[in-house]
């Protein structure tokens, strides 16, 4: 990073709490105190751009650090998208480079003008008093920042993904600490983002994580798929409550009651009707495409004389 | 718009590519984290049939086109005279090296309505790309497609035929003929192949656990009509630019015809004037100039019928593909019915 825009922020001596405290808290407290309520509303394209950035570290980096994008209101934040910033960091100091986070937010804004900085997140799975120093520098650019963590490491065999709030604690006057209290998150997607995700969720399968794009009537072939999966889901459950191995559970009965009556009752030769006419305006669509190709094909061959 | 600004990157640029100069790759791999923002790009900032685009970073592997990353560039507003286009995307650039992620341009993406993508922006846009980078794509993502239930996102070439018409310039009737240049031929569709690392993987597993189901079922979605009429609407419309097209075409062909016509008739009139003259005894006339009497009229550009031919194919493609869907999903909801028929 260019040596004249990073920040030096020395090791504060004067903190008189150590990591470990932090996370006992952590565990124990789940009342939140922020202004913020308890949900923070995460976008996938936000994890998959950190895990991306973390795969893209320099060397001997151990994590990676970024600023959080998106929008707040009264009751939740929704993050939207994210940059990773250059950092250094060591044994006792901490060096962020501010100028290029503000640059870069200057360029996204032109794009979407709506995101605002709500915070920042690190890779990994403690929050180290470099987070708290960091988190200082945040404050000062969004009114209560969000402080999100990505285990990438898998510590415990699971990507950890945690949002904190960060509030002060400590005896007014004398030594003040920083708290950071936990947040629920919860994914939130748009339509379009939920499709895309889904497909991408086959790559797993894969064994050279790859997936290609399947045709039109394949897609409505693994659709039903997936329906008939759940279906066989549900009756399999129902067989169970029919022979008294599972408690029959109400709630459930009046889904089932629900969905069986979705199915609209229509006198056959209605529905003879309606399927024949739809299905002729469908054939002759397409009948009226294949035409046109072949009138355009024409024509370019006679052109072509 | 995009082409002004990429001739300042290409000359930069063009000593780190990888110097392959006939090119045709089996497919481009894209990752996970570019699929997401190009959604999220058209959805948070596109509204209706107003498109979108950004930049593809990426790198080349062999013979595959890898594309790593992307960023969206802005709309374009009136009240914004003064952006300059080329600041944004080298600063954009420059700060994105930092990180460590690829610098390299290797295409960009457009959203399109309905399926219609092929203009001449496009060509020029693209063309310009691959002048400079053999393997360059332009991803086309079709948010309404998506919106019906599967991601609709494809890449196209520009083919090696047409690249080297666009080189020479010469869109004449001719010089297509030579080149025998279809509308199929235009564009050549690359496959494209997801290809994400494990620890993607990790994350995908992780987003599968916390989210609820999916309630809305797009796939299955029965109502066809809507989404018909309008892509009949627009296919309407080209054929209307067709046919005007075709109209034009064959008053220049009439055109040609009798000028040709006029000019055996008026060489005709000079011989038995010349012969009536000799034997009178009179010099002949002097040979005239015919070229430049009766000039050739103007040959109609080609590049827009087969442009227009190209946009109507793809509409046509786009709708049989949908109807296939549709009948498919009729069927479906016969069976569920129960009357057997």
């Amino acid at each position: 990073p260019s040596s004249g825009a990073t920040a030096r922020i020395p090791w504060r001596p004067a903190l008189s709490f150590s990591s470990s405290p932090f996370v006992t808290i952590l565990h124990f407290l789940y009342k939140i105190m922020a202004v913020h309520g308890p949900f923070v509303k995460i976008h996938p394209v936000v994890l998959a751009s950190i895990v991306d950035s973390y795969e893209r570290r320099n060397e001997g980096a151990s994590r990676v650090i970024g600023t959080l994008l998106g929008t707040a209101d009264k009751h939740s934040v929704e993050v939207t998208n994210c940059f990773s910033v250059p950092h250094n960091e060591s044994e006792d100091e901490v060096a962020v480079d501010m100028e290029f986070a503000k640059n870069m937010y200057e360029l996204h804004k032109k794009v979407s003008p709506s995101e605002v900085i709500i915070g920042w997140y690190a890779t990994g799975y403690d929050i180290t008093e470099h987070s708290v120093l960091i988190h200082e520098y945040y404050s000062r650019e969004a009114p209560n920042p969000i402080h999100m963590t990505v285990d990438t490491a898998l510590q415990s065999n699971k990507m950890n993904i945690r949002a904190y709030v960060s509030s002060q604690m400590g005896v007014p006057g004398k030594t003040v600490g920083v708290m950071f209290t936990p947040l629920t998150i919860k994914y939130i997607y748009y339509d379009t983002e939920r499709i895309g995700v889904d497909l991408l969720q086959r790559t797993r399968a894969s064994p050279s994580r790859t997936n290609g794009l399947t045709t039109d009537l394949a897609q409505v072939a693994s659709a039903a798929g997936h329906v008939q999966e759940m279906l066989s889901t549900m009756l399999s459950y129902i067989e169970d409550v029919l022979s008294g191995k599972v408690m029959a559970d109400n709630s459930v009965g009046r889904y089932l009651m629900d969905l069986v009556n979705k199915v609209p009752k229509i006198t056959a030769e209605d529905f003879e009707s309606m399927l024949n006419s739809n299905i002729n305006d469908l054939l002759m669509v397409t009948y009226l495409a294949n035409l046109t190709q072949a009138q355009i094909a024409l024509n370019e061959k006679l052109v072509v004389l | 718009m995009l082409t002004v600004f990429f001739d300042l990157w290409s000359d930069k640029k063009r000593s780190k590519i990888s110097s392959v100069k006939t090119f045709s790759s089996s497919c481009v791999f894209v990752r996970l984290q570019v699929v997401l923002k190009i959604i999220k790009h058209y959805q948070e900032e596109g509204q209706g049939s107003e498109v979108v685009q950004g930049v593809l970073l990426g790198l080349v592997v062999e013979d595959r086109l890898e594309i790593t990353n992307c960023f969206p560039f802005p709309q374009h507003t009136e009240d914004d005279v003064d952006f300059d286009e080329v600041q944004y995307q080298m600063e954009m650039m420059r700060s994105l090296r930092h990180v460590n992620i690829d610098h390299l341009h290797v295409g960009w993406y457009q959203s399109t309505y309905y399926g219609s993508f092929v203009s001449r922006a496009l060509l020029d846009s693209q063309f310009s790309y691959q002048h400079a980078i053999e393997e360059s794509v332009v991803l086309i993502y079709d948010p309404i497609k998506t919106a019906q239930g599967s991601l609709c996102l494809k890449a196209y070439r520009l083919t090696p035929k047409l690249m080297e018409i666009c080189k020479e310039k010469d869109f004449s009737p001719e010089g297509l003929k030579k080149a025998c240049i279809g509308y199929e031929h235009m564009f050549e569709e690359v496959p494209i192949v997801i290809k994400n690392s494990h620890l993607i993987n990790v994350l995908l597993l992780d987003l599968q656990e916390k989210s609820t189901v999916a309630d809305k079922h797009e796939l299955l979605n029965l109502s066809s009509s809507n989404h018909l009429e309008k892509s009949l609407q627009l296919l309407m419309d080209r054929m209307d630019d067709m046919s005007q097209d075709i109209g034009k075409y064959n008053t220049y062909c009439r055109n040609l015809s009798k000028q040709q016509q006029q000019k055996q008739q008026y060489l005709q009139r000079r011989q038995q004037e010349n012969a009536q003259r000799q034997s009178r005894g009179e010099p002949p006339l002097p040979e005239e100039d015919i070229s430049k009497m009766f000039k050739p009229p103007q040959a109609p550009a080609r590049m827009d019928t087969l442009l227009i031919a190209g946009q109507i194919n793809n509409y046509c493609q786009n709708i049989k593909e949908f109807t296939s869907q549709n009948l498919g999903k009729l069927f479906m909801a016969e069976a569920l019915q129960g009357h057997s028929s």
